[in-house]
């Protein structure tokens, strides 16, 4: 699979703008501002409740903000909600609990959105399917069912289905934090190929190693705002005390 | 030719009450004979089991209506001419004990086998063990499905009418027939059915709530 | 006095009998076709339905549900012909059994749809499903497979209750045995020979839908687990 298409802009390919969000009286996100560019590769770290997994799931649509505004791809997300369709073509997400389809095969649930959604012939789709699949290196698994593979194969194949749709924007829900230790490796290699392809990804993610490696930027979240912000080396040289507390505990 | 009134929605009335009384024989009798048809379908003994599994088949595959006819007819052949009634309550009893039978014996293998095990090793004989360890949890999980049956045994008495017994659908006929009115007939006669079976279906419903949440 | 058991009518009534079990597959087959996918319909009204048309279904079941197939039928078939509407008792009863079974169906199909987990639905729309492509190709497929053993044990069941058909003078098998006992006198030997009919059935029918199913679900066929 090719190379994200050029862009020739320097317009941001996210954009948040004084974001925030509650559930009922829980305040989630407070006043939230982020631009992130076409091709940036960006690590979104924090503890859990600080919101990091929210601010994901609000740039896709999966929920609603109260105030501010989000843009995607040139999509307006917070005024979408009504149908998010467009959106969704342009934005492939991956879960922590992969949600493979368990009655279809492998090459099945990664060929049935674009034949039902983009109407793509089978041919298309078989050979997107092949490509997004040897991407993440599980070409032989193409007639196995969900449940055959491990769960880091599983999450690939999640991450090959999401690619099938051809997205501008990869985003990862903490991806890794089901699988077994031993399994992550391999979820991490493929991520790191598709960063190096030059796709622009969002990971939520709790491994920080991966973050240093391959982020071109880290964010750190706290209490619903961006308490950190930099390139990757800010993990090695933390200037607020919450980020240096979180990393201490996660390096312990 | 009459209209239909109050004498007659009070002879349908009189036919409920037969549906009813029919219902509660037909589940105390079936009752009795379907807890000893689970017993057997999980007995040790192969003969027991193959001969009871067969019963089952056999009442379970033939329509409630032909086992109506067959035990009606029946006992007519050696010359005893039986009520309505009892041919009904017969079949019906056949009916339940093959049916509810099942579901028992699916709550009697729900029980896990450690229990069972458990039981053995406290020394527990065949009985004890049934009396004091696994039937206390298996009545308990055979409530919810019990109760939903019922709803089956008081909808089946209908076929009752076909060998003329007088419960609430022979009753809606016979109205029916003279007054020629059969949507107020019938459809008087479905809501009195739906009196009765409606409470015991959320009753059912409300049960398997409970137990379900007792379980996890 | 003992029985004499006589069993020579077979000898020529055996073609009435034939037709009669004929008829009953006929009508159990068009039944249970027409009564999966309106009870499919009912199901999808009743998760995803909103307002009047979903209380429309909840009411429409619970009252099939909680009322005797026999006094269905008799509505449909003395209603009918009350406001002069004049059609085949085969065709009738279809419509009844119809109705009948799409009720029971519509319960067990929701219970396999709302199975079905929340994550699978959320991925579905992240990959620009819209909501009709989710329910047919995500949830509906997988939960039909989940439910199908519960759903053939309900057709099973229907093709011994179109024996009640036979009260409007349907001339499936237990009608065709009611005239050859009217005939024959030989009421014990015929009801038999009808219930042997009906067992024998109830097995190929329940083996001829796990065939269906065999064929239908291929994740099944070639795993042999449950979904």
């Amino acid at each position: 699979m090719s190379a994200i298409a050029e862009s020739t802009s320097t317009q941001p390919v996210v954009e948040l703008k004084g974001v925030h969000k509650s559930f009922g009286a829980l305040k989630v996100l407070e006043g939230l501002d982020l631009a992130i560019g076409f091709g940036e590769v960006v690590a979104l770290l924090g503890r859990s409740g600080s919101g990091k997994s929210t601010a994901l799931r609000c740039i896709n649509g999966l929920e609603r903000i109260e105030q501010g505004s989000i843009e995607v791809c040139g999509h307006r997300v917070d005024q979408m909600y009504a149908d998010m369709k467009p959106l969704r073509r342009d934005v492939g997400i991956v879960f922590q609990s992969y949600n493979l389809f368990p009655h279809l095969t492998v090459e099945e649930n990664i060929t049935i959105s674009p034949r039902i959604v983009k109407k793509s012939s089978k041919k298309e789709a078989t050979d997107i399917a092949s490509s997004a699949l040897a991407k993440v290196g599980l070409l032989e698994k193409r007639d196995n069912y969900p449940e055959q593979l491990s769960g880091g194969q599983q999450q690939r194949v999640a991450i090959a289905r999401a690619l099938a749709m051809q997205p501008k924007v990869m985003l990862f829900d903490e991806v890794t934090s089901a699988l077994d230790p031993e399994l992550t490796g391999e979820v991490l290699r493929a991520m790191e190929q598709l960063a190096k392809d030059g796709m622009t990804m969002i990971a939520v993610t709790h491994e920080i190693g991966f973050a240093r490696r391959v982020a071109d930027r880290v964010i750190f979240m706290h209490k619903g705002r961006i308490c950190e912000m930099g390139p990757a080396s800010i993990i090695d040289n933390p200037q607020t005390s919450e980020m240096r507390q979180f990393l201490d505990h996660d390096l312990k | 030719m009459p209209t239909f009134g109050l004498n007659q929605f009070v002879f349908l009335l009189q036919g409920a009450v037969w549906t009813i009384i029919l219902s509660i024989l037909a589940l105390g009798i079936g009752a009795v004979a379907a807890f000893i048809v689970a017993l057997c379908r999980i007995s040790a003994n192969p003969v027991i089991k193959y001969v009871s599994s067969v019963y089952v088949l056999v009442i379970q595959g033939t329509p409630l209506m032909v086992l109506m006819l067959i035990c009606y007819f029946g006992f007519n052949l050696y010359g005893i001419d039986v009520p309505a009634l009892v041919g009904a309550t017969i079949a019906m009893t056949l009916y339940v004990s093959a049916f509810l039978g099942e579901v028992w014996r699916g709550c009697l293998e729900s029980i896990p086998r450690t229990q069972w095990e458990a039981s053995d090793c406290l020394g527990h004989s065949r009985v004890q063990r049934m009396r004091y360890v696994v039937l206390p949890q298996a009545i308990k999980i055979s409530i919810p499905p019990t109760v939903t049956f019922m709803v089956q045994i008081v909808k089946n008495t209908s076929l009752a009418s076909i060998i003329g017994f007088v419960e609430l659908t022979q009753a809606g006929k016979l109205v029916n027939n003279s007054t020629f009115q059969p949507f107020i007939c019938f459809v008087i006669v479905a809501a009195i059915y739906f009196a009765i079976c409606y409470p015991l279906s959320i009753w059912g419903k409300i049960l398997e709530r409970k137990y379900n949440v007792g379980h996890r | 006095m003992v029985y004499q058991f006589d069993f020579s009518f077979i000898w020529d009534q055996w073609p009435r009998l034939l037709q009669g079990l004929w008829l009953t597959l006929a009508m159990s087959a068009l039944s249970t076709g027409l009564g999966f996918l309106l009870g499919t319909g009912l199901a999808i009204v009743n998760s995803y339905g909103r307002g009047p048309v979903r209380t429309a279904a909840r009411v429409y079941i619970e009252v099939v549900r909680n009322t005797p197939l026999l006094v269905q039928v008799f509505l449909l078939y003395f209603g009918l012909s009350s406001i002069g509407v004049r059609i085949p008792v085969f065709a009738t009863a279809v419509i009844a059994l119809s109705f009948n079974i799409a009720a029971y169906s519509a319960e067990i199909i929701r219970a396999g749809i709302e199975s079905i987990a929340a994550g699978q639905i959320e991925a579905a729309e992240c990959l620009g499903m819209s909501r009709a492509q989710v329910i047919f190709h995500i949830v509906l497929q997988p939960a039909l497979e989940r439910v199908y053993p519960a759903l053939t044990s309900q057709y099973v069941l229907l093709m011994l209750a179109s024996s009640i058909t036979s009260q409007i003078s349907a001339e499936e098998l237990t009608g065709a045995g009611n005239l050859v006992q009217s005939e024959t006198f030989r009421s014990f030997e015929v009801y038999g020979i009808v219930a042997v009919c009906y067992i024998s059935l109830s097995i190929v029918v329940r083996f001829a839908l796990s065939g269906f199913g065999w064929l239908a679900f291929p994740r099944r066929r070639r795993l042999g687990t449950n979904l």
